[in-house]
């Protein structure tokens, strides 16, 4: 039995070799790209617009509505990267309903990969929103004594989503892979059901925890932190 | 006992021991969080929608000590480094 979809080779030439992992990645980027890109080539702002941009525009709604509500601060610029996170996991972790295929997330260089986007992300952020003196400081807070455990939390959190969505996402093929063996007519859907849910809420809470990192890293000096719901009723000027 | 079917005799038993040693805790960490989640929503309905984000979140970060358990667990049983070592050197 494999474990993990690095082991799948589907091309090999020399030394190169594509393994599943990387095929799959590609195509959910083929996927999510040149969907999107068709749906935006006629995009309406009239009363009648067609059911694929109503789809699109549920989809950024409801994500920027989630990052407003998560970090009390304005979704513009967080958008783009934690989006891309949970569409992208999403997708993959959707898509184990097409057959012959294998969830690049159940790799851990996948999910390592995503997770070390995070780990750049969060100190890209914070500088940017108060500068690298103020973001470096945060690190010494409360006191200088806590520095090292603050750079080991922030490794091993980072350590913890790979694991996390890898160990989900891998525990769901894994089982029906033995139900398969065992009983093999109705078991395996049903944890096939139960892996799709799974998969959606790791994608969240991916997404979540990203969000969260960064919002924390980002947040001390942005004035709308702390005002509660103040942040739900500005305007959505910077999309 | 020659050491290859020592290793896989103590893979196998520590594996089963790891997940379920490491199970419990998750479970019962669980538990008390649904419990307090829904008390909470019970006692607020208007906020079901924060605490049950929350509440996601937080099973989630509780469950991933189970899911480091269990990987460790399927590495035992199918990547132990040290039993590929000895059927390889063997």
């Amino acid at each position: 039995m494999t474990i993990s979809p690095d082991a799948v080779i589907l091309w090999r030439w020399g030394a190169l070799h594509i393994n599943a992992t990387m095929a799959y990645t590609w195509a959910i980027m083929a996927l999510l790209a040149g969907g999107s890109w068709l749906i935006t080539r006629r995009l309406s702002s009239g009363p009648g617009i067609s059911r694929w941009q109503n789809l699109l525009e549920v989809l950024v709604t409801g994500i920027r509505d989630q990052i407003r509500e998560v970090s009390h601060q304005e979704p513009g610029r967080y958008l783009p990267f934690v989006g891309t996170l949970f569409l992208f996991i999403a997708m993959a972790n959707l898509l184990t309903v097409v057959p012959g295929y294998h969830a690049p997330t159940g790799s851990l260089s996948t999910t390592t990969a995503l997770a070390l986007c995070v780990l750049v992300a969060v100190p890209v952020y914070g500088v940017a929103a108060e500068g690298v003196l103020g973001y470096l400081r945060k690190y010494t807070r409360p006191t200088v004594l806590m520095l090292p455990f603050n750079v080991i939390g922030e490794l091993s959190r980072t350590l913890a989503l790979a694991v996390r969505l890898y160990g989900n996402i891998m525990s769901g093929t894994v089982i029906v892979a033995i139900l398969l063996g065992l009983a093999p007519l109705l078991f395996p859907i049903v944890m096939r059901l139960l892996g799709l849910l799974t998969g959606m809420i790791q994608a969240y809470i991916f997404a979540v925890l990203a969000m969260v990192y960064i919002a924390s890293a980002s947040a001390v000096g942005a004035p709308r932190r702390g005002q509660g719901g103040a942040a739900d009723t500005k305007g959505e000027d910077n999309g | 006992m020659d050491s290859v079917s020592l290793i896989g005799m103590v893979s196998v038993i520590t594996a089963g021991l790891t997940i379920a040693i490491g199970s419990l805790g998750p479970a019962l960490g669980e538990g008390r969080a649904v419990a307090g989640a829904l008390g909470a929503i019970a006692q607020q309905p208007d906020e079901a929608g924060t605490i049950s984000r929350t509440l996601f979140v937080g099973l989630a970060m509780i469950e991933s000590t189970a899911i480091y358990c269990f990987v460790v667990a399927m590495i035992l049983i199918f990547a132990n480094p040290f039993w590929d070592r000895v059927i390889a050197g063997g």
